[in-house]
């Protein structure tokens, strides 16, 4: 009777904690103690400033994604876990991307933050600095295009995350506990 | 009224019923302890605060209380860590005070400081940093709450000096809220049903006891359950005393050392009930090859311990006494079975396996077993003492060897395993049960490391023995060394052992020596007459090894008997 090891599927979590020095670490010691992987991690307050949100993205079998989500749920400055996995929801990245603007390229440049529906927030002679937001697979895709012309620095968050709300019922307010 | 921090503190304990608090003063807790003198707590003075951490241990588990140490910032501090991992490793409710340096030197590299609570954060259920006296009150009371309260484990309270001198009016709070913290104790109704449902078809189940059980306090409810079904019972390292070890159902300990018995019946078992147990390593063995036809049953407060390691078919969150009074309710509805003869075969196989790998080692010659040491010890305490131990071959032998028929009577560190537990646990236990005989079952190698510890036993008048099973090496590893690296015995010879007897003397205690295997009775006699601290120094064979013993990355069921 041992566990299934083989799934390594990608999973979105998002941690509702207590809004208070060294919970991030309590978090993230969690995931090095025990050997748990973090692909990315976005933290900010949420409306209830006692409160922040935690989006957290790892990967792992099932079972791991199962003791990730009760280890979770034991610190004690955990109020909510929740698993986006197989749930509808929206997930968004974003980027900076400072990429190398000349005269030949500029055009192009300008051509493929439209189709990406991306700005332009900062522009000198020799470069532009472009923020995008969208799914990694869109922000992947458009670093992959840039990268031709010359991306000389890139800054770049991890997931946020929110499930989609039922079309009918009321908007639930964020940082109750359940 | 406005108190200070360091009032607070005190006035704090009070209000909490706590009655012995082991520490060790230092310059930023000096407040506390000006106020301690003052208030009925009792405070016992060690020698190393790593003593103070094992006591309040021992005392929590020998009393059912939360144990409670007090130790000052830097050092005095870094030395509870591993007392505190190994309270959180065996889920054992202690709440540590450190001292801090003030507020506003904190992360200054000030003189004695040190990140207790980050460096803490991995092995306390919970720490905090008090940085409002404000806030004192309500974190000691959400400190004890939640040290004793769901799967118990210790708390860190780290207190800046500033915070203890500061004034606030106190209040103590009646009940905690936290809103994030929520253990379940009810178990699912449902997954009794599925649990009896399980149970009822059985024809060779096994119960399989941890130190939740005696955490859940379900010794009874346990005893219910394999009587009505006449299941057999085995018990975890932790879990020893739970179920009598002298009943007839007693399968006595499974594991890495545990007996043949115990670990054939879970490896042929069709149902396997876990009892607040958590699949450690050392009872597993090979993971994959653990249990292989049980459908498995567990129950455990804490949700983690659930499919950590192995695959369970009826998962119960839930307090194990909760759970088990449900199912034993559950169980009286069946139509009358007469399910101690249903059992004869399974109770027959086992007896088999019992029959032909017993326990056992031989006593002959002029040399002493240590394992005779212990059985004598069962026999001249009639099974009636509180035995703690170190770790290693001591605490194995003690474990095949003493037969405990009582709970709370067996204290060791299972999980982490502490080598200078037990003696500090000892003590720790022997203030909790004063009217109890306490004894130390320890090695040579063991003892010195909490040795200091005498003079703590001496000052406070503690009447612990202790009985040292001498054979000059750290016996454990050097079995592995004789057994696996072809008997190269690298840096485990112990050279340069003090003369124990004389060392009890020079502490002020009684020491006593058995060389000879007719000496070991008296000497234990004598000892339990003596009310004050004794070291038995007895002089055992040197290259005894533990048996059974199940090689890593073996199958419990693959056991080798060493002679």
């Amino acid at each position: 009777m041992t566990m299934e090891n083989n799934l390594n599927q990608k999973h979105t979590l998002s941690v509702l904690v207590d809004n208070e020095p060294g919970v991030l670490s309590r978090v993230t010691g969690l995931f090095s103690g025990r050997g748990f992987n973090i692909e990315s991690l976005c933290v900010a307050e949420t409306m209830d400033p006692q409160v922040s949100r935690i989006t957290l993205v790892t990967r792992g079998s099932e079972q791991i994604v199962e003791q990730i989500t009760k280890q979770l749920n034991k610190l004690i400055n955990v109020i909510k876990v929740i698993d986006f996995t197989g749930t509808e929801f929206v997930e968004r990245e974003m980027a900076l991307i400072k990429v190398r603007a000349e005269a030949s390229t500029r055009a192009e440049i300008l051509r493929t933050v439209d189709i990406f529906r991306c700005k332009v927030v900062d522009v000198s002679l020799q470069d532009y600095t472009i923020e995008v937001t969208g799914t990694a697979g869109k922000i992947e895709a458009l670093l992959t295009l840039l990268s031709h012309l010359g991306i000389k620095e890139i800054a770049r968050t991890g997931a946020i995350a929110l499930g989609r709300s039922k079309k009918e019922g009321p908007l639930k307010r964020e940082g109750v506990k359940e | 009224m406005k108190l200070s921090g360091a009032e607070i503190v005190v006035e704090s304990l009070i209000q909490e019923g706590v009655k012995f608090v082991f520490g060790y003063p230092g310059a930023v807790i000096t407040d506390i302890y000006d106020c301690l003198e003052k208030r009925p707590v009792r405070h016992v003075l060690v020698r190393h605060e790593q003593g103070a951490v094992h006591m309040a241990d021992g005392y929590a588990r020998a009393s059912g209380q939360v144990g409670v140490c007090l130790v000052t910032s830097g050092p005095g501090a870094t030395n509870t860590v591993t007392g505190i991992a190994s309270a959180y490793m065996d889920s054992i409710p202690i709440v540590v005070f450190t001292g801090q340096v003030p507020t506003e030197l904190i992360g200054n590299d000030a003189f004695q400081e040190v990140d207790i609570v980050g460096i803490t954060r991995p092995c306390t259920k919970h720490n905090y940093l008090v940085k409002r006296v404000e806030d004192l009150a309500r974190v000691i009371k959400e400190a004890f709450y939640l040290a004793r309260s769901g799967r118990p484990g210790p708390i860190l309270v780290d207190l800046p000096k500033d915070v203890l001198k500061a004034q606030t009016e106190f209040k103590y709070p009646k009940k905690v809220e936290l809103k994030s913290y929520r253990p379940t104790y009810n178990a699912h109704p449902g997954q009794i049903e599925k649990a009896a449902a399980l149970l009822q078809k059985a024809r060779k189940p096994v119960i399989y006891a941890g130190g939740g059980a005696l955490a859940s306090r379900c010794s009874p409810e346990i005893r219910t359950l394999a009587e009505a079904l006449s299941i057999p019972v085995t018990s975890t390292l932790m879990g020893l005393g739970c179920f009598p070890g002298t009943h007839p159902l007693s399968l006595g300990m499974l594991g890495m050392h545990g007996t043949y018995w115990a670990n054939m019946a879970v490896g042929h078992c069709d149902v396997l009930i876990a009892v607040g147990a958590r699949f450690d390593d050392r009872v597993t063995g090979n993971v994959e090859r653990f249990a292989p036809e049980a459908r498995i049953i567990h129950i455990d407060i804490d949700p983690t311990s659930i499919r950590k390691s192995v695959n369970v078919e009826v998962p119960i969150v839930g307090d194990c006494k909760d759970a088990l009074t449900k199912l034993n309710q559950r169980i009286q509805q069946w139509a009358a079975q007469d399910w101690s003869k249903m059992r004869q075969p399974w109770l027959e196989t086992i007896r088999e396996w019992q029959t032909s790998h017993p326990l056992t080692y031989r006593q002959e010659g002029e040399e002493i077993k240590p394992q005779f040491v212990v059985e004598k010890i069962y026999e001249v305490t009639r099974g009636q003492a509180i035995i703690t131990t170190e770790v290693g071959q001591n605490q194995m032998w003690a474990a095949q060897f003493y037969k405990f028929d009582r709970p709370h009577s067996f204290i060791t560190s299972g999980g982490l395993g502490v080598m200078g537990y037990g003696f500090p646990a000892a003590i720790g236990a022997q203030i909790a049960c004063p009217e109890r005989m306490v004894i130390d079952i320890a090695g040579d190698g063991s003892i010195q490391m909490n040795i200091q510890e005498m003079a703590t036993a001496v000052a406070n008048n503690v009447p612990v023995k202790i009985a040292i099973l001498n054979n000059g090496y750290l016996g454990m590893v050097r079995q592995v060394q004789e057994l696996f690296y072809g008997k190269r015995y690298a840096q485990t010879a112990l050279s340069g052992n003090p003369d124990f007897v004389k060392l009890a003397e020079a502490y002020g205690a009684v020491g006593l020596r058995a060389s000879r295997p007719e000496e070991v009775v008296p000497v234990i006699k004598k000892a339990l007459s003596i009310p004050r601290t004794v070291i038995m120094d007895f002089v055992v064979c040197a290259e005894e090894c533990v048996s059974p013993m199940v090689p890593a990355g073996a199958a419990m069921t693959e056991m080798l008997l060493v002679s």
